[in-house]
Formats: structure tokens, sequence, C-alpha cells
């Protein structure tokens, strides 16, 4: 699924259009271990993959992000085996949720390209430096065919500077990178890569406000998008390209003088807890669909946006739907269906 | 500045007091390899014993650019520092040097280690070879000796020891065409020399070094040079080299000594019975004779 985009990128290479070394390597394990090396030395560095290829990157996301070093990639949606599926659902990704990567759900193509030349900005940030995956929906975005204005190199590069690494690997300064921590330094690196995830936030938001400045294009406020969202009553909340085919529903619903909008979940991690509390002062259901499931209680993203708001008073209806799974499609009924059942449930329910 | 002491020069870039076992070859290995390769490399470490023991944080005896990752990832992040080199037009001044011990080499680590190869990456691989994955405590590896005991392949009553002979990385190596060598600690001179080569050499190479661990071996810690000297003189491991395919032997033994010599004074050999030792020597002696033809017929590897 992320062929495509290496694809892409080859001819870019072997046209001479893009400066850039490529390495052909033998797994998505090799790929994400050749990118620290790269990125240590100095160098920006992107790699894309998706479903088994992120799975058998597992091990390695820690350590690139634990290392703070400020890797991009796109992951194409899509779910993991068994049984083996190539279809799209969040899966992959969300099951990546705790290795410290900056994780931003994109809706559109042009959202997609955008968010890339963001997610440089964002990781290499020294207030940062973290690795960010650009996930983008298998298939109903990594196979799609959507015209995108691509914005002018001179541009870019006043946007995004040449890469200026804190530190590198460089015989002229010698560092050591990747040592051993004891238990009496080890619980300080993970404290200082959880704070810097959490400074992240406002370095993505910032990000989002630049990029609207340069390039007259924005998508909410970086972390959270909503639409319609000011008198509702009832919202969905949803990650990715879902959000697209929501906010057809949440029009004809709003002809029909209901009072319905829509929450779009752009960045998971860090997850934006006191944005998503403020858009929901004043509705009173909210059905969050996720493409995913933590097999044995819900949907991850159900779970993660009832916490926002565990120390709240007037806490909100919360329901949480599952859809679209290795592939199914999530139609406009379904959406229509997680509003209507909302507040009439008190378990996950299935649209299928 | 370039003092040198019986040909070696008496720069320092891997300092001491790091936390090695006494008498450690990884050590050793690691602290010859950098005098090869001078201060203008950047070393790529997989985890194990050598990885663990010289940077303990916040202290490190590295004093060239480091960088660990993964047990298994050596060799593509090496990948990844040398194309990253290249990009940045520093691909000339800079030696890329990876060490992985004989479980991230032999074992787990032997994919990207193929991959990088199969790529032409240029870099230059040092597997030191301990025979066992000593850092968790002398697991059975590949590279495992047959019939030495580890914690995993125990000398028990029924089973003595590892039931395999070791895997042949070198011609594996060779099969990929890189430039492979072997080596030894008890032999830097010779040890130094393939480094330099195999850093000079415009591809992968790959050189594997016997590196005693007395304590995976069961062995006082001031017998690691004695037992490493025995292990080329009785051509349990000799040395050579694999150019272009062509194997070339770096040391006969003038008088070759039986394995036994070897084997006895290591606690990891000492349940073995006089067919069992009988068998490795005919396994040695079979090893030297095909390497003496490889030699002789100049019959390419690759
Ligand atoms: C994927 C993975 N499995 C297991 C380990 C645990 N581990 C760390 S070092 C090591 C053994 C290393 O053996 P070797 O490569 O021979 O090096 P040595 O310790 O002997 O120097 C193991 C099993 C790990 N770090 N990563
Ligand atoms: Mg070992």
């Amino acid at each position: 699924m992320d062929t495509h985009i290496v694809e892409r990128l080859a001819e870019f290479i072997n046209n001479g259009e893009l400066n850039a070394e490529m390495i052909h390597v033998e797994s998505e394990h090799s790929a994400i271990s050749a990118a620290i090396g790269s990125e240590a030395t100095g160098v920006r560095t992107f790699t894309a993959t998706a479903s088994q290829g992120l799975a058998l990157m597992h091990e390695i996301l820690f350590i690139v992000a634990g290392m703070r070093l400020p890797v991009v990639m796109a992951v194409a949606n899509r779910a993991l085996s068994a049984p083996i599926n190539i279809w799209n659902d969040h899966q992959d990704s969300i099951s990546e949720r705790d290795t410290g990567w900056i994780q931003l759900y994109i809706e559109s193509a042009q959202e997609a390209l955008d968010t890339i030349i963001q997610a440089y900005k964002i990781a290499e940030n020294h207030e940062v430096l973290l690795p960010v995956m650009v996930c983008l929906d298998g298939f109903t975005l990594s196979h799609v065919f959507e015209p995108v204005d691509i914005p002018n190199e001179k541009d870019v590069n006043k946007f995004l500077p040449k890469y200026n690494p804190l530190f590198k690997l460089d015989p002229k300064k010698p560092v050591t990178m990747g040592p051993i921590g004891f238990p009496d330094t080890y619980m300080e690196f993970r404290q200082e890569t959880h704070e810097a995830i959490i400074r992240a936030k406002e370095i993505i938001k910032k990000t989002n406000t630049e990029f609207k400045k340069s390039f007259n294009r924005g998508y909410g406020d970086g972390v959270l998008e909503t639409y319609k969202i000011e008198d509702a009553e009832y919202a969905v909340v949803a990650m990715g390209t879902i959000c697209g085919t929501a906010r057809v529903v949440v029009d004809e619903m709003r002809k029909e003088g209901k009072k319905v909008g829509l929450i779009k979940i752009k960045c998971f991690r860090p997850f934006p807890k006191e944005e998503i509390t403020n858009c929901c002062k004043n509705i009173k259901n909210i059905a969050v669909i996720d493409r995913n499931i933590s097999l044995g209680n819900e949907g991850a993203l159900f779970t993660e946006f009832k916490s926002a708001f565990y120390n709240q008073e007037n806490k909100p209806i919360i329901n949480g739907f599952v859809a679209g799974l290795g592939g199914r499609d999530v139609t406009k009924e379904h959406i229509k269906k997680a509003f209507e059942r909302t507040g009439k449930t008190n378990q996950t329910e299935w649209l299928s | 500045m370039d003092d040198k002491i019986a040909g070696i020069t008496t720069e320092e870039h891997f300092a001491s007091g790091h936390r090695a076992c006494a008498g450690c070859g990884a050590a050793l290995m690691a602290r010859l390899a950098l005098k090869a390769a001078g201060k203008n490399t950047i070393v790529v470490n997989a985890t194990g014993c050598l990885e663990v023991f010289s940077t303990p944080y916040p202290e490190t005896a590295w004093k060239i650019p480091w960088i660990h990752g993964a047990f298994e990832n050596a060799a593509a992040i090496a990948s990844g520092v040398d194309r990253a080199l290249k990009s940045l037009g520093k691909r000339k001044d800079v030696n890329v040097l990876a060490f992985g011990g004989d479980g991230g080499t032999f074992d787990i680590g032997f994919q990207a280690l193929s991959g990088a190869a199969e790529r032409g990456d240029n870099f230059c691989y040092i597997c030191y070879d301990n025979g066992a994955y000593m850092n968790t405590g002398i697991q059975r590896s590949g590279a495992t000796p047959k019939y030495a005991s580890t914690t995993t392949s125990p000398a028990g009553s029924k089973i003595h020891g590892k039931t395999e002979f070791k895997k042949p990385m070198p011609f594996i190596m060779a099969a990929h065409g890189a430039y492979v060598a072997t080596a030894n600690i008890a032999f830097p001179l010779d040890f130094i020399e393939k480094v330099k080569k195999g850093l000079a050499f415009n591809g992968p190479a790959y050189i594997q070094v016997f590196s005693t661990c007395p304590t995976g071996w069961k062995l006082g810690g001031g017998f690691t040079i004695q037992i490493a000297r025995l292990a080329v003189e009785s051509n349990i491991t000799p040395l050579y080299e694999i150019e272009k395919g062509v194997v070339k032997i770096s040391k006969k033994p003038s008088k070759v000594i039986p394995v036994d010599e070897y084997l006895k004074s290591q606690g990891r050999f000492k349940h073995l019975n006089e067919s069992e030792i009988k068998e490795i020597q005919e396994n040695v002696d079979e090893n030297w004779q095909k390497l003496l033809d490889l030699e002789k017929n100049k019959s390419k590897m690759c």
C-alpha cells in the first residue's frame, strides 16, 4: 500500500527530480533501521509502510522515538492478519500508539501532501525531536486519484528550511547514541520523551498556523478539526477518510433540522484532551467511530475520548462504534445509524 | 602523533575503564579494530556484550561517533549511515564500521547483513565471535562449536552439549561477493591489516574475529590470548581471506597441534569423550583440507 509512494519516489530519483539516496531494503525492519542510521548521520529521512510491515517495525519504532530521531513515515493504514486482508482500517498504526511517535490521521490527498511537509517541521523542531507517522487510509487515500495543489519548491524551502540536527554522527564531534540505560537513568529518558510528545501538541498547532499563512490551507487547529459543531447537540467523532463521508451526512441531517456536527481527530498522539473537551461543551450525545478494535475491550479512540472527560463536570453521553474493518465500506447509513444510536445503547456497537 | 609499538599505533579510540570481564576478547577486538580504522570512523554496534559494557549511560568508552539500535539491525543501520554520508558528499572521508556478536550476526541479524551485502552497501562488518549469546548468559548460537556446553545446550547425561557444527558464515558472505576475512585477537597485526583492507574495499566487507570469552568458556581470564592462539595452531579457526571469491590462507601453522590441546583447558568442553574429540578432529582436518583445496584450485566462491 505504501508501494505507490515509494514507486513514485523511485521515479523522481531516477529521473533526477529528487536529489536523494534510496536504500532498497530487504524488509521493513531494515527500512526503519536504515532510517535510524541515515537520520542519525544528519540526513532528512522518509519511509513508508503499512499493515504487516508496520507490525514488523514495531520493535524499532520505540528505538527511533527513544533516540529522538525525527524520521517521517507515511503509513497507508491497513488491517492486520489473520485472516490476511490488504484493505483499510486503522489497526496497524493504532497498535503502535505507545511507541512515542506523533500520529497524524489524514482525510484527503491534499491533506496528506500538506501534512508530510508539516511533519518534518514538527519532528525536527528542537523542542520536539520525535518521529512522525502520517497515517493515511489504505486504498481510500493511498490509491486514489485526486487533484492536489503542489506548492512550489521555493515556498516549501522557506517554510521548511534545511535540516539542522541537534546531534549527529560526526567524527569532528563524536557522540555516543543509543547507550544502555540502567534503572537509575532509564526512567528519566522515558519521562523526557513523554514530555517532548506532550510539548509537541502546541508545535503541531503552530506549524498548522504557519502553514496556513504560507499556503492558504489549514486543517482545523492542527490537532483536531470540527464541522458544524458550534450549535450541535449530537456529534460524530472519527479519524481519517470517514470524516469526508461524515461531512456529507452532517449536511444531510442538518437539512432535516437535526443539530449534528463532526469532530475529526487529526492528532491521535499526543492526544488532544483539552481541545476535545473545549469543543464539546454544549454537545449532549457523541458517537465515536473506531476503525480499529482493542480486542477484549473496545475501539481505542472511544476509550481515549471518554478519558478526556473523566474530570469534567458535565459529561456528554459517549457511545462507541466499530466500523470499516478490513476494507468494509463505511457508508452514510452507518454514520446516520451511529448518530441515531447514541444515548440508546451502553455497549460498543458494530456498524457492519 | 602516530607512535607505534610493534607496528601498531599507540593512539586509542576505545577507552579503558569500561565494564568488560577480565580477559574479554571483544574489548581487545574493538580496541584493535579502532586502531586500524582511525578517528574518522562511525561505529554501529549491535546489542550484545560489547555494546553493554562500553556504554553504561552516562559513561562511554567510545571516543569516536558510535550508534546502537537493536540486536539484529546493525547492518541495516550501517546501510543508513553509509548512504547518508554518500548523500552528504562525505563518503570518502569517513569509515563505517559495524560490530555484531555471533548471535547478532549468524542468527538474528543474518537477514539484515545479507540484505546490506546484496545491495553492495559500503561498510566493514566485524563479527566478534565468542561462540554464544554471552550477554544474556551463554545461550547457544549458530556459531557455538559442536559439543560445547551452553545454558541452552547443556552437557547432559543424554545429550552432550550442542549437536551441530558451526554455520559457515565466511563462505556464505563470500557468496554475496563481499571481501571476507577471518581474524583472531591473538594475531593483532593480521587483524589490523584485514580491517584496513575491509574498509578500503569498495563494497561490503565481512570480518569474523575469534574473540575469547573466559566467562562463557569457563576459562581463566589470563588465558585469553593463549587459547586464541591455540585455536589457530590447531586449525580450529584458520586465518584466511576471500577476495573476489578466491581463498587465500593467511597463516599455515608450521606444526599443527591436536584439537584436544585447545579443548581440554575449557570448561565448556570438559565433558567430551574420546569419540567426540575424534569427531571434532576429523571435522577440523576436513575443513582445513577444503580450505587448502580452495586456495590451490583458485575456484571462485561468487
Ligand atoms: C530481538 C532481541 N532478542 C533478544 C534480545 C536479548 N539479547 C540481547 S544481547 C543478546 C545476545 C547477544 O549475543 P551475541 O550477538 O553473540 O553477542 P555477545 O553478547 O556474545 O557479545 C540477546 C539475546 C534483544 N536485545 N533483542
Ligand atoms: Mg556471542
